[in-house]
């Protein structure tokens, strides 16, 4: 297929051109990333709250995070973000090969760690960090962390595996042929992954660097 | 309006070309459609569903407060009606009201576009917002919720026996509805604008739709992670606001009117923008001060978020946080009265028609400048603790959110009715209706601040006897307020097949979306438009004899 054909192709409706086209979807994106930082910042000014009402109890619960499964996850993440950000730019600029690897291994990357992930929570229920009867730590307000860890955590992994969906669907049509490079969706997909990365980078030293220096 | 001629069919006239009604036919066409107008319609036909379904509730209130005993329903029930009234009439009739129906319909034709910028994704708004809509439903089926719309803690998350999860997941589902379709009208607003269509030339509607969904985009994601709070904490028994285990309710409310309070500009800001445009129109006259009345949109929508703690004067917060947000309510309120101001202004030496839209649109300047005066009773702190959690309150909100923009969305209809369906409505029945529903809506609301002043509590389905003259006063008033809402749609529905066609433009109006023919072709307009004037250009100097002679002309401002 011609490279015209290619990008009538890829031309939707409304749009009159595909720059034009292009620019509305990274547009778009950053708006609903806007409310997405004001949907984590709501949990994040909360955590903050509480952190500073009980600093010893949120200190001490921190210290019973694994930070090695954390760091891993963190290493696994960034290194996620590299591999993304070369696959929206060899769509950009038309590289079948090199979108689609870059593409598979951010989602292998994305699985192995929503796969760390499921370790450490496994570990941290046999540990008893499930707040509620029976939790590991004795003062109370600890349970509030560990609240604010399982939910941002799972809030995150949710996130995570939405763009490993996207990821996947974007790479099988590209694989196939039925969307095209010049196609805004790569673009889009890897501002949203970014933004999920970046979220980690503040969950990280929240919930397992404190309390421990 | 002088003016309107009726196309009536002409045997042997061409056959009239396919309007977006007309081009595709069959369910699917609709299902499916991306068009913008067909999805308002969508949401028409939907919010109009939830509307009679939070009307119910309403009805079943103001039967029960008929008199002092409870009589029809239990204290129980009566907590499950005024909640499910709350919350189906907040997020699945206000919040989406204006924005998706007028809004969709609206704004690519107002700015000359083909379409909004993303829309499939227009399209899924409109499913995402059917299944909270049915969630909301369910939540009614399975008993209802009993906590009120706000959703305290502990409440909410320890102590009510109502269906809690399913309440808050609906609103939670319906919030991505509410982003979606904000992010849509603000990239369509930035990126689809017709050649020549600057900022400072967009129609009024546009920019009060374009603020809206920015206080959308903002504020909806904060009620979302509340609620995701409160649903965990329910279910899965994690202490985020409990008390027992460190946690702070107080935290709760802040975070809840942090998006509560934008949500009443969410609400309102809408109405704001329709109400430019039929004061304009009906008053022959440009919009007083258009650049104040932009500026006064986006400092509402920034400053709005800053007032939240008026809600929270008697929860316990510090005396110092209570002044800080008495002031900033005051600030807040003089962008509002630049509003009021301009388009009182804006009547000023026009050539006024008390067509029905006009009328609407007054009575919402009259009920607005009411709420938003009262809203300053509130909002100082000695008046506010003296009439916290009365029917002051009550009142004073269902002025702003009723009596303001229901007014707004009906005046809205009837002015784009034409435009939409292709019809004119029938104008004496809706002058009927308009009146009707402002003195219906003083029956109903009015009385509820001198009740509230005297110390009738909210939320209560007994009550001393010496209030019963005013709750009885209140609910025959809502009998003239529902025949006020119901007749414009019975007239509404007969004009789609009796009403007489509508011309593309039958009032005379300036904007874009009365270039095009009515109903507008799917692609909107035949010839891609070109802007080259600013908005309410109504009495151009140019436009020579033939407007001289649909209207008498008469120099604007005064004479030398
Ligand atoms: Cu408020």
């Amino acid at each position: 297929m011609s490279d015209i054909a290619a990008r009538n192709a890829a031309l939707r409706q409304p749009w009159r051109s595909l720059r034009r086209q292009r620019e509305g979807a990274a547009f778009g994106i950053w708006i609903f990333l806007g409310s997405e930082v004001m949907f984590f910042g709501c949990a994040l000014l909360t955590f903050a709250v509480y952190r500073s009402l009980w600093p010893d109890a949120f200190a001490a619960a921190a210290r019973e995070t694994n930070i090695t499964y954390g760091t891993v996850n963190t290493a696994l993440l960034l290194t996620s973000s590299l591999t993304m950000a070369a696959a929206a730019e060899g769509a950009a600029a038309g590289l079948r090969r090199l979108t689609l690897c870059c593409l598979a291994a951010t989602v292998a990357f994305g699985i192995g760690f929503l796969v760390v992930k499921g370790f450490e929570y496994q570990e941290d229920i046999t540990k008893h960090l499930v707040p509620g009867a029976g939790f590991r730590l004795e003062a109370p307000q600890a349970q509030i962390f560990f609240a604010f860890y399982w939910l941002l955590t799972g809030v995150h992994a949710v996130h995570l595996s939405t763009g490993i969906g996207i990821a996947t669907v974007l790479g099988i049509q590209a694989w196939r042929g039925s969307r095209m490079l010049a196609s805004p969706a790569f673009e889009a997909l890897g501002l949203y992954w970014h933004f999920v990365d970046l979220v980690w980078v503040f969950l990280y030293p929240l919930l397992y660097l404190g309390g421990r220096s | 309006m002088s003016g309107i001629t009726a196309e009536r069919a002409i045997p042997g006239a061409p056959p009239r070309e396919p309007s977006y009604l007309t081009a595709k036919t069959g369910l699917a066409s609709w299902l499916l459609t991306t068009d913008h107008k067909r999805i308002a319609l969508l949401y028409m036909a939907a919010i109009t569903v939830f509307f009679f379904v939070g009307g119910a509730g309403a009805v079943a209130i103001r039967i029960e407060l008929f008199t002092p005993q409870a009589d029809l329903l239990s204290a129980d029930a009566y907590n499950r009606a005024f909640t499910f009234h709350g919350v189906i009439m907040v997020w699945f009739f206000l919040i989406p009201s204006i924005p998706n129906i007028l809004g969709n319909f609206l704004l690519p034709l107002m700015i000359g576009a083909k379409d909004l910028a993303f829309p499939r994704l227009n399209l899924a708004s409109w499913y995402i917002f059917m299944a909270a809509g049915g969630l909301a439903v369910y939540t009614l089926l399975s008993g209802g919720v009993d906590t009120g719309w706000t959703f305290y803690t502990p409440l909410t998350t320890a102590f009510s026996n109502g269906n809690v999860l399913a309440a808050a997941a609906a609103v939670f589902v319906s919030g991505f509805s509410t982003i979606a379709t904000a992010v849509n009208f603000i990239a369509t607003v930035h990126l689809q604008r017709a050649p020549g269509l600057t900022w400072f030339r967009l129609p009024l509607f546009v920019w009060a739709i374009y603020a809206t969904s920015i206080v959308m985009v903002l504020a909806t994601p904060v009620l979302a992670m509340v609620l995701a709070l409160i649903f965990a904490e329910r279910a899965f028994g994690i202490p985020i606001f409990d008390p027992l285990r460190g946690g702070d309710p107080i935290l709760f409310q802040h975070l809840f009117w942090f998006y509560s309070h934008p949500a009443v500009y969410i609400m309102v800001l809408p109405s704001f923008g329709v109400i430019s445009e039929l004061v304009t129109c009906y008053a022959r006259r440009r919009v007083f001060g258009y650049n104040f009345m932009v500026y006064a949109i986006l400092w509402i929508s920034l400053v709005g978020f800053l007032v939240w703690g008026h809600h929270m004067f008697v929860s316990g917060q510090s005396l110092f946080a209570s002044l800080a947000f008495s002031l900033l309510s005051f600030i807040v309120a003089v962008p509002s009265a630049i509003k009021v101001f301009n388009w009182t202004a804006t009547l000023y030496r026009g050539q006024i028609v008390f067509d029905a839209p006009m009328i609407y649109a007054l009575g919402f300047i009259g009920l607005f400048t009411i709420g938003g005066l009262t809203g300053l009773f509130l909002a100082s702190v000695p008046v506010d603790i003296h009439v916290t959690d009365t029917y002051f309150v009550v009142a004073h909100f269902h002025y702003i959110m009723v009596g303001g923009a229901v007014s707004a969305l009906y005046g809205g209809l009837a002015f784009w009715w034409p435009k939409i369906t292709g019809r004119l409505y029938p104008e004496g029945w809706a002058r009927f209706a308009a009146i009707m529903m402002f003195f219906g809506f003083g029956f109903t609301f009015f009385p509820m601040f001198i009740m509230g002043y005297l110390g009738m509590p909210r939320r209560y389905h007994v009550y001393p006897e010496e209030f019963q003259v005013w709750h009885v006063l209140a609910s025959a008033g809502a009998v003239i307020l529902a025949f006020a809402y119901l007749l414009p749609m019975g007239f509404f529905a007969w004009s789609l097949i009796w009403g007489r066609r509508a011309p593309a433009n039958p009032w005379g109006a300036t904007g874009l979306e009365w270039q095009t023919s009515s109903p507008p072709p799917e692609e909107n307009f035949h010839t891609p438009p070109v802007v080259e004037q600013g908005p309410y250009n109504y009495h151009p100097e140019h436009a020579g004899p033939p407007a001289l002679e649909r209207e008498q002309h008469q120099p604007q401002g005064r004479q030398p």
